[in-house]
């Protein structure tokens, strides 16, 4: 036996070393507690510093004129041959007039967008009288040129090392200094569909595409999880069938991603014969996708409504039907909502099984159906991403700043409708 | 009749079928004043005749919807010439799709000769007049339906509990749909893994060392028969997993325990937040962060210290993927701690430990198996993770556990070999469901361990 001073002075004598370590652990704790708080930090201001400039877009003034004897040669309008491009590279002409060696027009030429020929075809369809008339329009500059104006392209490095030569940086410095260059919003970026050229390029068709994926998964999903949730919770006898059920759900929740594009290939596609690309095969491999969230989140809500209502109902003579759908269903509707706000998210910003379904198809018209081809916002993403041009990167960070502002409204959503809606029993 | 206008007539006709129902019910023990003397609410003689009206229509009109192109592609081929119709099922269906472009008005491939016209034609009448069945049959079915169930309707009839029954058979036929989807995708990828495993034999497939799925295309063709030996791309798979788990296990274990056991209030209120938001981040995301930014940090650092490092090195994408992954783990860790009996805490901090020793004496051991099981679920998490590796690891099958080269993994070749044109008869298309079926059988597996072990853990301490 020791004595109780003995015991006393070894206890000390550890004391230091313990609360060392002591201090030791808390600290990796905060340390790790910060590490995934720092990534968030750096994530988002790279994204920002990345993607934010692409919100506008370098544009530069053109004196053009809409002469009557190339859009209207022997007094008959010919909008869909006109040489729109000739109109746009003489007006360039008339801005330099000291260019004139055919290689040095022929760079001079490309600080434009190769879209400002269509922009003026655009406007004299809608509005004719414009024939004749000269005026002053906005087009869009080259990527490059968007570039050399956003601090892009390093103008100190060697002639052979970038993009632009000395004479195009050159023109559009002295563009600049006459104020025909300025950076206004980026309209193409929501207006547009894809494009190889990064100055036209825009979200619009790739949030189209999820939009009626989006619909055609809550239009799926929720009722089917709903009703699935129902029947487990209130019906289901403890057997063996209800079991595997659950089993089931457990574990399609956790099965790959990209698992299910193989299922949506093989099913969908190969054996129903439903076309490739389109919103509507999307939408039900997201709606698959999304079932076990949705039912999970629905039990969950119906397993809140407390018991001694479904028994007054049942004590008011009420059948089992009756007192799901008459009482349990509309106290526990706020939670199966938010549980699909959820899975909405979750399907939004999904884009494995996509790749599998023919989803990653170059498209440039917005879809306007179910059956139409389309991509969706994070296979745009993905695709962008994958482009060489330095303009491509930009717009890459802007499409995830809008896909992160989708996902933050609909969490948004969902955090209101728990707070508004739920009751505390 | 389109196929919206009909959905949307045959619902009319189910909303008036339920006013016919329900007025009839009425009338029937004459007047709303003496409705005790049914059996059951109106109402629900109203939902039953609407009920009879919705669903045969409903079920021939999807069975049309499916049946319908390929009955009519039958009908067209049937009506071609000999010489068309006993062609290779791959022209054949070249030809058909000829037919269908020419018969929409959309560019047609070759030459359009009078046949080929003449059957397009013929598709379209067929198109026509099958709509034109279509909308009398189901219109007529659910007029028949609606009418057979109205005269149905006497006081003493069980309208509600028929209406309950059919509403209990589709809340039934709901919940199953997760068995038939589970059912589906074993199905879909074992078929096509099984006509691969025709091709290559399984033991390649699962023990070659050479990954290299480039078939020829022409007989002819020198060097590139394709090998499917899939060893690299699960040692790929694994070395990321890996990369992945070393960051994502100490630090979501030690951020739960930070969290549960020193922060304030405050800290912890602000740092769940943050991490729940790391966990809503989409993977496509993550990829890309991982690609542009993460890996040449890593390149550069890798070469200020002399070493070789790949562009599309394994330690990029797993470093990524481990930060993916921490708010799982510490959501799962988190849960575990917490279950811990709080007598067992409070025991040793009575007995004079400190809080680490507590932690890591007495709530780590006794929170282990649900931890354990927590980590299992995450690397199920990461092999299947799909776009982080597409965008950030590389393409190259190399055999190496060198974090700093490029290597491959299964799902990146899953999407590489499946992205654009496919022939489902060439073993490069048909490997990519092998990989499918190893992805899922893995997966699976660890699914199952990892829930039950978190599911025994959780019932332990109840």
């Amino acid at each position: 036996m020791l004595s109780s001073i003995e015991t006393r002075k070894r206890v000390e004598a550890g004391l230091a070393r313990r609360h060392r370590r002591e201090r030791l652990f808390k600290f990796s704790g905060m340390l790790a507690t910060t590490v995934g708080v720092v990534f968030l930090g750096v994530f988002f201001l790279d994204l920002f510093a990345k993607g934010s400039s692409a919100f506008v877009q370098t544009h530069l003034r053109l004196d053009v004129e809409f002469s009557a004897d190339v859009i209207a040669p022997g007094g008959e309008l010919d909008i869909a041959y006109a040489d729109f491009d000739g109109l746009v590279r003489s007006a360039l002409r008339a801005e330099f007039p000291e260019v004139t060696g055919r290689g040095d027009r022929r760079e001079l030429y490309r600080i434009v967008s190769s879209s400002a020929g269509y922009q003026m075809q655009d406007m004299i369809r809608q509005d004719a009288e414009l024939l004749g008339a000269r005026q002053a329009i906005w087009f869009p500059a080259a990527s490059t040129v968007d570039m050399y104006i956003k601090g892009n392209i390093d103008a100190t490095l060697d002639e052979s090392l970038r993009p632009m030569s000395d004479q195009q940086i050159a023109w559009v410095e002295s563009l600049r200094e006459r104020g025909h260059l300025e950076t206004h919003f980026n309209r193409a970026l929501f207006s547009n569909g894809d494009s190889r050229d990064p100055e036209l390029a825009g979200i619009k068709g790739a949030l189209m595409g999820s939009f009626y994926m989006l619909i055609v998964t809550v239009v799926l999903a929720f009722p089917i999880g709903v009703a699935a949730a129902i029947y487990l919770e209130e019906f289901a006898p403890r057997s063996r069938w209800s079991d595997l059920i659950e089993v089931n759900i457990n574990n399609l929740a956790a099965v790959p991603s990209i698992v299910f594009g193989l299922l949506g290939l093989a099913v969908f596609i190969n054996w129903m014969g439903i076309p490739r690309s389109a919103p509507l095969v999307g939408g039900l491999v997201l709606s698959l996708l999304t079932l076990p969230v949705i039912i999970i989140a629905s039990r969950a809500a119906i397993k809140a409504v407390p018991p001694s209502i479904r028994e007054a109902a049942l004590g008011l003579g009420a059948s089992q039907m009756q007192v799901v759908f008459h009482h349990v269903l509309p106290l526990a509707l706020p939670g199966m909502l938010t549980g699909t706000i959820i899975g909405m998210s979750r399907a939004l910003g999904e884009s494995a099984p996509l790749l599998m379904i023919g989803m990653v198809a170059f498209i440039v018209d917005v879809p306007g159906g179910f059956s139409d081809p389309a991509t969706a916002l994070p296979v745009q993403i993905y695709l962008w991403a994958d482009s060489p041009e330095r303009a491509f990167a930009e717009r890459t960070s802007a499409a995830i700043i809008v896909l992160l502002g989708f996902l933050l409204l609909m969490n948004l959503a969902a955090v209101i409708i728990r707070k508004r809606m739920e009751k505390k029993w | 009749m389109q196929g919206t206008t009909l959905i949307l007539v045959i619902g009319a006709m189910a909303i008036a079928a339920y006013y016919m129902g329900r007025s009839r019910s009425v009338a029937l023990v004459g007047g709303p004043t003496q409705g005790t003397a049914l059996h059951s609410l109106p109402g629900y003689y109203g939902y039953f005749t609407a009920i009879w009206c919705l669903l045969p229509a409903l079920a021939v009109l999807l069975l049309w919807v499916l049946l319908e192109p390929r009955v009519i592609v039958a009908l067209v081929v049937q009506g071609l010439p000999e010489a068309q119709r006993n062609l290779p099922p791959g022209e054949l269906n070249l030809l058909v799709n000829n037919i269908q472009n020419l018969a929409a008005g959309d560019a047609v491939s070759g030459t359009v000769d009078a046949s080929l016209q003449d059957a397009a034609n013929r598709f379209n009448e067929y198109k026509v007049l099958s709509r034109k069945i279509l909308t009398v049959l189901t219109l007529g079915l659910g007029g028949l339906g609606a009418a057979i169930a109205w005269r149905r309707i006497r006081p003493d009839f069980r309208a509600r509990n028929r209406v309950e029954q059919i509403v209990l058979v589709a809340l039934i036929a709901a919940s199953s749909i997760a068995i038939f989807t589970t059912i589906g995708i074993v199905l879909s990828v074992l078929f096509e893994a099984i006509r691969f495993f025709q091709k290559v034999p399984a033991t390649e497939f699962l023990f070659g060392l050479n990954w290299s799925p480039q078939t020829a295309i022409r007989a002819d063709q020198v060097g590139s028969s394709g090998s499917f030996g899939a060893v690299p791309l699960f040692t790929g798979t694994l070395l990321i997993t890996a990369i992945a788990m070393l960051v994502a296990v100490p630090v979501g274990l030690m951020t739960a325990i930070y969290l549960a056991e020193y922060s304030s209030r405050r800290v912890r209120g602000i740092a769940k937040p943050l991490l729940e938001v790391l966990a809503g981040i989409p993977t496509v995301v993550y990829g890309f962060f991982a690609a542009l930014t993460v890996a040449p940090w890593v390149r550069r650092a890798g070469e200020s210290m002399g070493l070789e490092v790949a562009s599309e090195s394994a330690l990029a994408a797993g470093l990524v993927m481990g930060i993916m992954i921490i708010p799982l783990v510490s959501s799962l860790s988190d849960d575990a701690i917490n279950a811990v009996p709080s007598a067992m805490r409070d025991g040793a901090l009575g007995l004079g430990s400190t809080r680490s020793e507590t932690m890591t004496r007495v709530i780590l051991p006794a929170a282990l198996p649900g931890i354990v099981g927590g980590i299992l679920l995450a690397v199920s998490r990461a092999i299947g993770e799909t776009m982080i590796v597409v965008m950030a690891a590389g393409l190259a099958a190399n055999l190496t556990a060198n974090p700093f080269e490029a290597v491959t993994t299964v799902t990146v070749q899953i999407v590489t070999l499946l992205v654009g044109d496919q022939e489902f008869d060439s073993a490069k298309t048909l490997a990519a469901f092998a990989l499918g079926l190893v992805l899922f059988v893995v997966t699976l597996l660890l699914n199952v361990i990892g829930l039950n072990v978190v599911r025994k853990y959780r019932e332990q301490y109840d």
